[in-house]
């Protein structure tokens, strides 16, 4: 009887083996000593892309483990590779930088592991316990990541601001989810929905439990007003670690995001909406009048990133599966533009120094026409300028938004677009119009020209087959909505 | 009759320049080869891609008002939300991707000499100009239709800026954003229209009937857009900065195709989707154009900079098309569509004639010229061609266009009519005026008395654009033959709208 009542651990198995192979790899780094760090770096990086064909095989079917405490669907499976693969690049990608600023360690690519099992299982949460326990454990490898170069002051203190701003909004988190538990009695997903479905108004208790949880999540998706980390934290980090940022820790929140908002408080909808509408908003319009006033090309892409996550928040707010699929399949281009641009900044250096200023960049089309190419097309895709990807990300948003009758904020969206376009434009502006100001150091590294290669051709032609990413993007939103 | 129908004709124009664009990057070696290949590629692949489009002309069937060369291709099909690559072409948009593959081809003679640094992307850049271009004027699906239309942003951002005068990153932030944001407002409504109809196709929409109350709506943003590129009076400020700014070529581009996108929009989809709501809004159309010919005609006389001028006078000339499209009669719409037709060669010679001078003195100054015609007699004999087309005298493309409109407008309202003709007057004042500043006169200028008349080159660039405008002056039967049917056919079903609105009001 014991026996039978054990968890069905099957569902969970890609983050049981991740945490494992994350532990063995830092024995061997442990035993192997300080020269093991390229070795320990390309070992996690087949984890990863080990872990994606687990997860993969895994099938597209619910399963709920962990007494529904844990849950697998083509959502998760969706948002999971999204991590995976933003996490793996960016292991590739810190490779040579760590290296050049003697801040090669083998901790790095471990604790990416580990901040990547924190997300598959925020993405996977079914309960606001395993909901805090992935969001934590997610957070505590990013603090320590983030003032990874620890000589240097501005990452320290990147890592440190990120630091009490986290915990403050983990703390806020966790409020929110006790106020919830308090006036709701469980903390499970599937219950609360249950709970809520038809129980009449909703109790203010419970209102302030779903805002102050609401406003945890915003902070780490980093929406406006609870952004103010964004910038510092972009700015003084490690670029490959900014890189990181920008990426997988944004599909892991958004994710959460919308499974914690549609499935266990889909039916208060009413109460919620408007929170999301104004963070959306409010995200749109700072992150593209605040960015236009940026010198420095990391700070400008927090902005921007900022302004991105306005425009997924769109869909989240039409809470349709139409608008969900909207945020995935926004994401997963946001993923390709952002993860393009940072391998353009990293290979932003003369004579051995990183450079960051926009201004640095010019002239780049006559000195690296390559270079500038792919920057190009990843400024314009950010922009959402047509047959780009990101034209495509932000039509389906636009769509989901025109359906749910959000008209407003569609063309609060439309116009914001058309401000941001003009700080990306800005930088095509520097490259191709500017007088050169000096070439950056050659060759750029195998790795890094791997990721610009790949990630320019999916940006740009991406329009001739966006069947299978809208395709999956479809089918893991109708899984959110099924049940 | 479509004997090439099975051939995708329509694709071949439309993805041709591309193959040339592959060439070109494959360019390597001293910047010198690279720039003379470069030439040579665009060249002889603009020239292969017009030959491929005068074929449609050939294949036309002038009688009906169906699209022709129709293709179709599933692109995106998921979850209801289906784009076909649907391509086809009708009486209004056969002309524009005429001109479009034209132009592209004199494009690229003009700047043979003027443009020596960075050949290769500019090059580039005017051939992939030309596939967004040509595929605008054919696309036949909602989405398709706005990608090449917001693309087209991007290779002319960098033509102009890279490329331009000066003030060119001014100029060419101003253009992107202003069209930006009008485009941005139609996808919205693109959205709404596809949530109405059930369907992105453009064929399918143009058959819809909207309730008159979306319909204001989705008018209004269409026009946002359209209104931006014709340009309409108050939003036409990006035009002479453009203008100005951007290289020669540009400037051709600009006026000769790219202001072409609003008009046709205008009548492609806002007459036949919006009718009901085109006849509320008629009168402030016919206000917005009756000023902009007046006002712009008015600034044109003050300006001391040619292409300025040229540009406001522009201005005046697409407030003649609005003015036409907007009286739905089939006379004044088919004057609209030629007077775009006659604008885009007109426009273009005169923008090219400044690129003549500007590339012997470099200066596009008005009081720096005078006397030329005693040292180019040639180039005085073009330029007057192309400044009386441009006035409309009787025998050039000029006059067709803005008679038939006048004819049109008429009928409809006696007071538009009349303005519009005023500013005929204004024009041939401002034209002349340029006319005799540059030309006659006596030279006082020493850098004038060596000037050479055109070259070889030079005229081999004038010469198609002349002899079509004095054959659309001449015998316009050629071209209005083809346009009639599909106008005839849109006036018709415009006007049994308005007459069901008027019968169901009574």
């Amino acid at each position: 009887m014991p026996l039978a009542a054990a968890p069905d651990f099957l569902p969970a198995l890609p983050e049981i083996a991740l945490a494992c192979a994350a532990m063995v790899l830092l024995l061997i780094g442990v035993l192997r000593g300080e020269g093991s760090t390229r070795l320990v770096s390309w070992l996690s990086v087949l984890v990863l892309i080990g872990i994606l064909v687990l997860a993969s095989r895994m099938g597209l079917d619910r399963h709920v483990a962990f007494y529904g405490m844990f849950v697998t669907d083509a959502f998760a499976l969706f948002m999971k590779a999204l991590v995976l693969i933003g996490s793996a690049v960016s292991i590739v990608m810190a490779m040579r930088f760590n290296e050049e600023h003697r801040i090669a360690r083998f901790e790095f690519p471990v604790l990416v592991l580990l901040a990547a099992t924190g997300m598959m299982v925020m993405v996977s949460a079914n309960d606001l316990i395993t909901l805090y326990l992935g969001l934590e454990l997610q957070s505590l490898a990013l603090y320590v990541v983030a003032s990874f170069d620890r000589d240097s002051v501005r990452s320290s203190e990147a890592g440190l601001k990120y630091f009490v701003l986290g915990a403050l909004s983990s703390g806020m988190l966790l409020y929110g989810a006790s106020m919830i538990y308090g006036f709701a009695g469980t903390t499970s997903f599937a219950a609360l929905a249950t709970v809520l479905t038809g129980a009449g108004p909703a109790s203010p208790g419970l209102i302030i439990g779903l805002v102050f949880v609401t406003v945890g999540l915003a902070f780490k998706v980093s929406a406006v007003p609870f952004h103010m980390w964004t910038p510092d934290v972009y700015e003084g980090a490690p670029t490959p670690v900014t890189a990181f940022f920008a990426v997988a820790p944004k599909m892991a929140a958004i994710a959460l995001f919308m499974r914690f908002l549609i499935e266990p408080f889909g039916a208060m909808i009413a109460q919620w909406q408007q929170v999301i509408v104004f963070l959306s908003v409010a995200s749109m319009v700072l992150g593209a009048v605040a960015a236009i006033a940026q010198t420095n090309i990391k700070r400008l892409m927090a902005y921007s990133s900022i302004g991105h996550i306005g425009y997924a928040l769109i869909g989240l707010a039409a809470a349709s599966p139409a608008g969900i699929r909207g945020v995935l399949v926004y994401m997963a281009i946001y993923l390709f533009m952002n993860v393009g641009t940072f391998a353009v900044i990293l290979c932003m250096r003369q004579q051995g120094k990183m450079l960051e200023g926009i201004n640095d960049l010019a002239g780049l089309s006559r000195t690296q026409p390559g270079l500038a190419l792919a920057l190009a097309i990843f400024m314009f895709a950010m922009a959402g300028i047509p047959p780009t990807a990101g034209f495509f990300s932000k039509l389906y948003i636009f769509l989901a938004a025109i359906d749910a009758k959000l008209n407003g904020l569609a063309i609060i969206g439309v116009v914001t677009s058309v401000v941001g376009a003009f700080y990306y434009l800005r930088i095509v502006k520097v490259m191709y119009f500017d007088e050169p100001a000096g070439a950056f150091d050659r060759p750029i590294s195998v790795e890094l020209k791997a990721v610009l290669v790949v990630t320019a051709i999916v940006t740009m032609f991406f329009f001739l087959l966006p069947d299978p990413v809208v395709g999956s993007a479809e089918a893991a939103a109708a899984s959110l909505f099924a049940k | 009759m479509n004997a090439m129908t099975h051939w995708p004709l329509l694709s071949l124009v439309t993805f041709l320049p591309l193959v040339g664009v592959g060439f070109i990057m494959t360019t390597r070696g001293d910047p010198e080869i690279v720039a003379r290949n470069a030439r040579n590629i665009a060249l002889s692949t603009s020239i292969i891609v017009f030959l491929l489009s005068i074929a449609l002309w050939v294949d036309f069937d002038p009688a009906t008002a169906a699209f022709q060369f129709v293709e179709k291709a599933h692109w995106v099909k998921i979850g209801g939300f289906e784009i076909s690559y649907h391509m086809g072409i009708d009486g209004i948009s056969l002309f524009f991707v005429l001109l479009s593959t034209l132009l592209t081809v004199l494009c690229v003679l003009a700047s043979w000499q003027s443009v020596h640094v960075q050949v290769k992307e500019y090059m580039i850049a005017f051939l992939v100009l030309e596939t967004l271009m040509v595929g605008m004027f054919c696309a036949l699906d909602f989405i398709v239709f706005y990608v090449f239309f917001e693309g087209v942003l991007i290779p002319m951002f960098l033509i102009i800026g890279v490329w331009g005068g000066p003030r060119r990153v001014y100029a060419a932030f101003k253009f992107f954003l202003y069209t930006l944001l009008g485009s941005v407002l139609m996808l919205l409504a693109i959205l709404a229209v596809y949530f109405q109809t059930g369907s992105t196709d453009i064929e399918v929409a143009l058959h819809h009937a909207f309730p008159f109350a979306l319909q204001k709506w989705l008018f209004l943003a269409f026009l946002a857009s359209f209104a931006v590129k014709v340009p309409m009076w108050p939003v036409h400020t990006w035009l002479p900065d453009a203008h100005v700014e951007a290289p020669t070529a540009g400037s051709v581009i600009l006026a000769g195709v790219l202001l072409k996108m609003g008009g046709y929009g205008l009548v492609r989809f806002s007459l036949p989707m919006f009718p009901l709501a085109s006849h509320y809004f008629t009168p402030m159309m016919f206000a917005l154009s009756a000023v902009a010919v007046i006002y712009t005609s008015l600034v044109a006389l003050a300006q001391t900079d040619m292409k300025k001028l040229i540009a406001y006078s522009s201005v005046a000339h697409m407030g003649f098309v609005t003015m036409g499209i907007f009286a739905v009669t089939s006379e004044a719409v088919q004057g609209a569509v030629i007077q775009m037709l006659s604008h885009g060669l007109v426009s273009s010679a005169l923008f090219l004639c400044v690129g003549v001078v500007y590339d012997r003195i470099h200066t596009r100054d008005i009081a720096r010229y005078g006397g030329l015609v005693e040292r180019m007699p040639a180039y005085a004999f073009v330029f007057m061609a192309f400044t009386l087309a441009s006035v409309g005298l009787p025998g050039t493309s000029g006059f067709v266009g803005e008679f038939l409109i006048l004819l049109g407008t008429f009928r409809v309202s006696t007071l538009e009519c009349f303005l519009a003709a005023t500013a005929m007057f204004l024009g041939a004042a401002y034209m002349l005026y340029l006319y005799r500043r540059v030309i006659f006169g006596t030279i006082t200028r020493d850098d004038l008395r060596n000037i050479l008349d055109l070259s070889p080159r030079e005229t081999a660039v004038f010469a198609p654009l002349l002899i079509l405008v004095l054959w659309m002056g001449i015998y316009p039967s050629s071209f209005l033959g083809p346009i009639r049917a599909s106008v005839d056919h849109l006036v018709q079903q415009v006007g049994a709208a308005q007459a069901g609105q008027r019968a169901s009001l009574e």
